[in-house]
């Protein structure tokens, strides 16, 4: 690599670190230094925090501990059926929630469980007269699990898949029983999952908005996040959204660092290149069993989608595609989220860049390795503070200058792109390590200058991840409420936040007709961007 | 050549199996008492061979018969059958003596006179002294020895190696091989070894079953096959 193009580079990635920091830390100033006078005055850990705080940590244990309880047996099922039918979809549906905005998954929970949802009618109609709340505390739960079930089994799954061959052909040879094959083989395979896993799921259940938003139903089921939302929106109350937001970064913090002691979990499809053949489980008590575990875990995610597809198709779409409100609420949509995947495609891409070029010479100085640090570390800084603390933040900082609303769209769009950002990193980093490590040595021996490279070398190899991370940036903005929430007025309305006002002033049929929408094009723009499974070598056993 | 029935240990009357893409065809009968050497080129059958024995792979013709019982329908569990691969024999989560363990106990019951089994095969391998190392710690000749230890204390009839020292440094392979004989001495065990090296085939075999393409090209007394200069499959695999 030429030596000024090596500058620029670096230059590049320094910029838009330097950008990140600035945004992160401007808001996590405001937060800070703004009123530290409220502090003193007790009202600091009052009986309101304390509780929401309280509240925040019970559900997020509850959540991670019902998901992970009910994976193992989910994924051990499929595990042990190789040939269940239609298993490949199976194991894709598990993977779909991921994508689908905690909106539209709401709206679909409600429609199976709630009060006049499939569920209760059902419970009804078999003489029971108590029926399941959606609301409140059972209703955060059944939604955390919904989203973490699936993610907590395909950890566990693809550990069972790991598994050597081996392993299950020595466990019949020795006669090992249902219970010895679990205790020596299944068991230990997932148990090194579990703390990564649960980790996983308990900073996502800790920092969950949406879902707490819509299904809380009142301040006694509220999550800090929620609680920020309130007091800046409803109550105004500044000293509380700092109190909150730092409790917040706190609990975050902890987290994360928490986090980083725990293994993290590896997804990845398997290729052992033998083929497994299980002896356990062949008989028809076994197979009844294991089929039942599916079919209920399946229904468990099929139900709510299919709620929203069955409403959503219920809806008048003709009405609601002429409707002036959607129309501006789709444009406004597409504006914010094509252009903080953009952004944050571009600063990832930078950032990769200059991480990968200060690492390259094999003498790195301590500033280079410094500065290669602080880039991956500030994934783990938009982590440490989520979108709503960092939005309560640039509340805050903005009012002084005037209405905030007139930079809503900037602040959003900046706030979507950092949260998306962890992600595009994950995306681009690998893929940019192989390709600079396929390319680099020889574009730079035939003497490849930077635009012939750009365009002839590092676009075509280059542009399957990036369009993959842009794909999947645009999806997680699209979806977002958190942002928009916070900024969200008559001059600035999102498809989910249009759906949310909709929710609120009982037009359901809009609401599921816009769900549907919004659903779709979400899993789409997830699926395109998700790197496809490795495929399983077949049968490639030595004969 | 001809046997004795209650002279045989395995014996494949008229097995095949459809693997779509190849068809095999096994018929066949070993003697007690021997190392049986299976080779031939990748995809022969070698591994097929063993795994029909082991109950692994369901024939879709014929039977198979151990000490003169048929097992066609058995499962592997109740054979009386050991098997040996070449990689992955222990589990890594589990330490030395509870790998051997579960060859006496699948469940990991043991007793005294269990623990005393156990600590007797581990001093006959030569690991006495490792019984609470794990797996990871361990090369891979100390790996697979106490995969053999665990073959010794389950004291069936029948063992099954496959390529067990194919990941092995040639030192460590002859001391391997010292270990399979004293193992075929004491249990009088028969002993089926998939082996893709000569040198294994003169040094511990008693006779050699040569598998190409899903058939048993020769099955003969190993004096026999080593002298052979054809058919031109065999005269390669011998280096001719």
């Amino acid at each position: 690599m030429v030596f000024s193009e090596r500058r620029m580079t670096i230059a590049a990635g320094v910029f838009c670190l330097g950008g990140i920091m600035l945004f992160v830390g401007a808001a996590a100033w405001a937060l800070l230094a703004a009123d530290v006078a409220a502090v003193s005055e007790g009202r600091f850990f009052d009986a309101y925090v304390r509780r929401v705080t309280r509240f925040t940590l019970l559900q997020a244990v509850l959540s991670t501990l019902i998901s992970i309880f009910l994976a193992i047996p989910l994924a051990l099922a499929l595990a042990r059926r190789p040939a269940f039918p239609g298993r490949i979809w199976i194991v894709r549906l598990l993977a779909l929630p991921l994508g689908l905005p905690a909106l539209v998954a709401a709206l679909g929970l409600i429609g199976i469980w709630g009060r006049q949802g499939v569920m209760n009618t059902l419970l009804a109609n078999l003489g029971l007269a108590q029926p399941v709340s959606i609301y409140g505390l059972s209703g955060i739960l059944l939604a955390h699990v919904f989203f973490n079930l699936p993610l907590a089994t395909r950890f566990m799954l693809a550990g069972l898949e790991r598994i050597p061959g081996e392993y299950w052909l020595i466990g019949t040879n020795l006669g090992m029983s249902r219970l010895s094959l679990f205790r020596f083989v299944e068991w230990p395979a997932i148990r090194g999952l579990i703390p990564g896993v649960a980790g996983l799921i308990f900073m996502l259940c800790a920092t969950s908005f949406t879902l707490v938003l819509t299904l809380g139903g009142g301040p006694a089921a509220s999550t800090i996040e929620v609680a920020i939302y309130q007091a800046l929106r409803f109550d105004f109350d500044p000293p509380r959204v700092i109190a909150l937001s730092m409790l917040q970064i706190v609990l975050t913090g902890v987290l994360l660092a928490m986090a980083r002691l725990l293994t993290p979990p590896v997804a990845e499809a398997v290729t052992t290149g033998r083929r497994v053949i299980r002896f356990d489980g062949r008989n028809i008590t076994d197979k009844i069993a294991d089929a039942l575990v599916i079919s209920l875990g399946m229904i468990f995610i099929l139900l709510p989608l299919a709620a929203v597809l069955v409403s959503g198709l219920r809806a008048d779409m003709v009405r609601l595609a002429a409707d002036p409100m959607v129309h501006r609420a789709l444009s406004t949509s597409l504006a914010i989220a094509l252009s903080s995947a953009f952004f944050c495609v571009l600063s990832g891409l930078a950032l990769v860049a200059a991480r990968q070029t200060l690492l390259q010479p094999r003498r790195t100085s301590p500033m280079a390795r410094g500065l290669s640090s602080a880039i991956s570390g500030s994934s783990a800084l938009v982590l440490l503070v989520p979108p709503v603390v960092l939005g309560a933040g640039w509340f805050l900082l903005l009012r002084p200058f005037g209405d905030v609303a007139v930079f809503a769209p900037f602040v959003v769009v900046a706030i979507n792109a950092m949260m998306a950002l962890p992600f595009v990193y994950g995306i681009l980093d690998p893929a940019m390590a192989t390709h600079s490590a396929r390319t680099g040595r020889l574009s730079q021996s035939l003497g490849i200058g930077f635009f012939n490279r750009l365009r002839l070398i590092d676009w075509p190899g280059l542009r399957r991840p990036a369009l993959m991370a842009y794909s999947f940036a645009c999806a997680l903005s699209l979806g977002d409420l958190g942002a928009v929430a916070l900024f969200g007025s008559q001059d600035m309305v999102t498809l989910p936040y249009l759906l949310y006002s909709r929710m609120g002033s009982y037009r359901t049929a809009d609401a599921a007709g816009l769900a549907l929408v919004l659903g779709f094009v979400c899993v789409i723009l997830t699926i395109i961007g998700t790197p496809p499974e490795r495929k399983v070598e077949g049968n490639a056993d030595a004969r | 050549m001809p046997a004795e029935i209650d002279d045989i240990a395995i014996r494949l009357k008229g097995v095949g199996i459809d693997f779509g893409a190849t068809k095999l065809a096994f018929d066949c009968a070993f003697r007690k008492g021997e190392i049986i050497a299976v080779t031939g080129p990748s995809g022969s059958g070698k591994s097929t061979l063993l795994n029909l024995v082991a109950g692994f792979d369901m024939p879709d013709d014929g039977r198979i018969e151990l000490l003169g019982q048929d097992v066609t329908r058995m499962s592997p569990g109740e054979r009386p059958v050991s098997v040996v691969f070449q990689e992955h024999n222990l589990f890594t989560h589990l330490d030395v003596v509870s790998n051997v363990g579960l060859g006496i106990n699948p469940g990991l019951r043991l007793g005294v006179a269990d623990k005393a089994r156990i600590a007797g095969a581990l001093l006959r391998v030569g690991l006495d002294g490792f019984a609470k190392r794990m797996p990871a710690s361990l090369s891979g000749g100390e790996r697979q020895r106490v995969a053999l230890a665990r073959a010794m204390v389950r004291r069936r009839p029948v063992i099954l190696l496959d390529e067990p020292f194919a990941a092995l440094d040639p030192g460590l392979r002859s001391g391997m091989g010292d270990l399979i004989l004293d193992l075929r001495r004491s249990e009088e065990a028969t002993i089926l070894l998939v082996t893709h090296h000569p040198q294994d085939v003169a040094r511990l075999a008693d006779s050699v079953v040569f598998l190409d393409g899903g058939q048993i090209l020769v099955q003969e007394a190993k004096t026999d096959f080593m002298l052979r200069t054809a058919p031109p499959e065999i005269a390669r695999f011998l280096g001719k």
